[in-house]
């Protein structure tokens, strides 16, 4: 990989503690819900994306069977399925190296990816790259944390880490809203993701927004 | 060490990490020929912005499947006004995360 922009690097860096961070309350969780140090270290590492991590362990943990849990976890995992579709294309990568981005394609790395693709797809396959191995590290090595038992750090609440990560994810569409469309697209998003949350399970409301990416997208055919 | 794969709590997190990478490497699998039309162009590069702002949404204002206000939404409007006032990126996290977590002290 060529230079590394450093504005990339930064905000790659800055989305990687903040998110990873969080890995000490899903450890914490995860402990708590009943499953032990090991298979918790062992989600972070493998399952890499926070909340189907903490679905599944909140479902086990409030008496559920394996396969409720693994089916909403699942549900939950389905928007890195679109965040694929839409990497690939910028990262055009092979063997191996295409298996590790699969793993690390999610909502962070995705994200730092389209606030720096202004600049060039040179910075946003860093950008894509540095998140998402940085969120890996930070998110395991607190994970490991938060399982043997840092449960005075235990609760986002406390250090405000429940509202600095919604803020880093508005921090990096902020800028990527460039136009009146795009702008009314997140309004919507926001509010039909917010108006289904009463009545469908977790992952659901989050996941239908994409239809109204489909019909802003259509739509935006039609004006041109 | 034994491990018994049909326990509940590792079938979990065998089943989950299972279909959460199928999931992962299905999205970098779809042939690029079909991602090449300027329709689906514009579509897929949308697609991020409404699960990311759905996700802002969610994360703020949720608790449990209920609607809430709390000291995220503090946390976040102050984020917002960070972010007009054309603070870096830490500063806007920083801001969020003091103000929520003074106002979840203060609470």
């Amino acid at each position: 990989m060529s230079r590394v922009n450093r504005a990339t690097a930064a905000q790659s860096l800055s989305v990687s503690l903040t998110v990873g961070a969080y890995g000490i309350a899903f450890g914490a969780a995860s402990v708590a819900a009943g499953f032990s140090v090991l298979q918790s270290c062992l989600l972070s590492l493998l399952t890499f994306t926070g909340a189907s991590q903490f679905a599944v362990v909140g479902v086990l943990g409030a008496g559920g069977s394996a396969l409720s849990g693994i089916a909403t976890a699942t549900l939950l995992g389905v928007r890195n399925t679109l965040y694929g579709l839409r990497m690939a294309p910028v990262l055009q990568v092979r063997g191996i190296k295409r298996l590790v981005a699969a793993q690390i394609t999610i909502d962070e790395s995705t994200g730092v990816a389209i606030s720096q693709e202004h600049l060039g797809v040179r910075e946003a396959r860093q950008g894509f790259w540095l998140t998402g191995i940085g969120v890996y590290i930070f998110w395991n090595l607190f994970t490991l944390a938060g399982a043997l038992g840092a449960q005075a750090m235990g609760n986002p609440a406390a250090w405000g880490l429940d509202a600095a990560v919604p803020a880093a994810f508005l921090g990096l569409l902020w800028p990527r809203l460039t136009n009146k469309s795009e702008r009314l697209l997140a309004v919507a998003a926001c509010a039909l993701a917010l108006a289904m949350t009463p009545y469908f399970v977790p992952g659901v409301p989050i996941i239908s927004t994409a239809l109204l990416a489909v019909f802003f997208g259509l739509r935006a055919k039609i004006w041109k | 060490m034994e491990v018994n794969l049909i326990e509940p709590f590792w079938l979990a997190v065998i089943g989950t990490s299972l279909f959460a990478f199928l999931l992962k490497i299905l999205g970098h699998s779809v042939p690029k020929k079909f991602l090449s039309h300027p329709r689906i162009l514009k579509i897929n590069s949308l697609v991020p912005i409404a699960l990311l702002s759905a996700l802002v949404a969610v994360q703020s204002f949720t608790k449990d499947s209920r609607i809430i206000a709390d000291q995220r939404m503090a946390g976040v409007g102050v984020a917002v006004l960070a972010l007009i006032l054309r603070a870096p990126f830490p500063v806007v996290v920083i801001s969020a995360a003091a103000t929520s977590a003074a106002l979840f002290h203060i609470g």
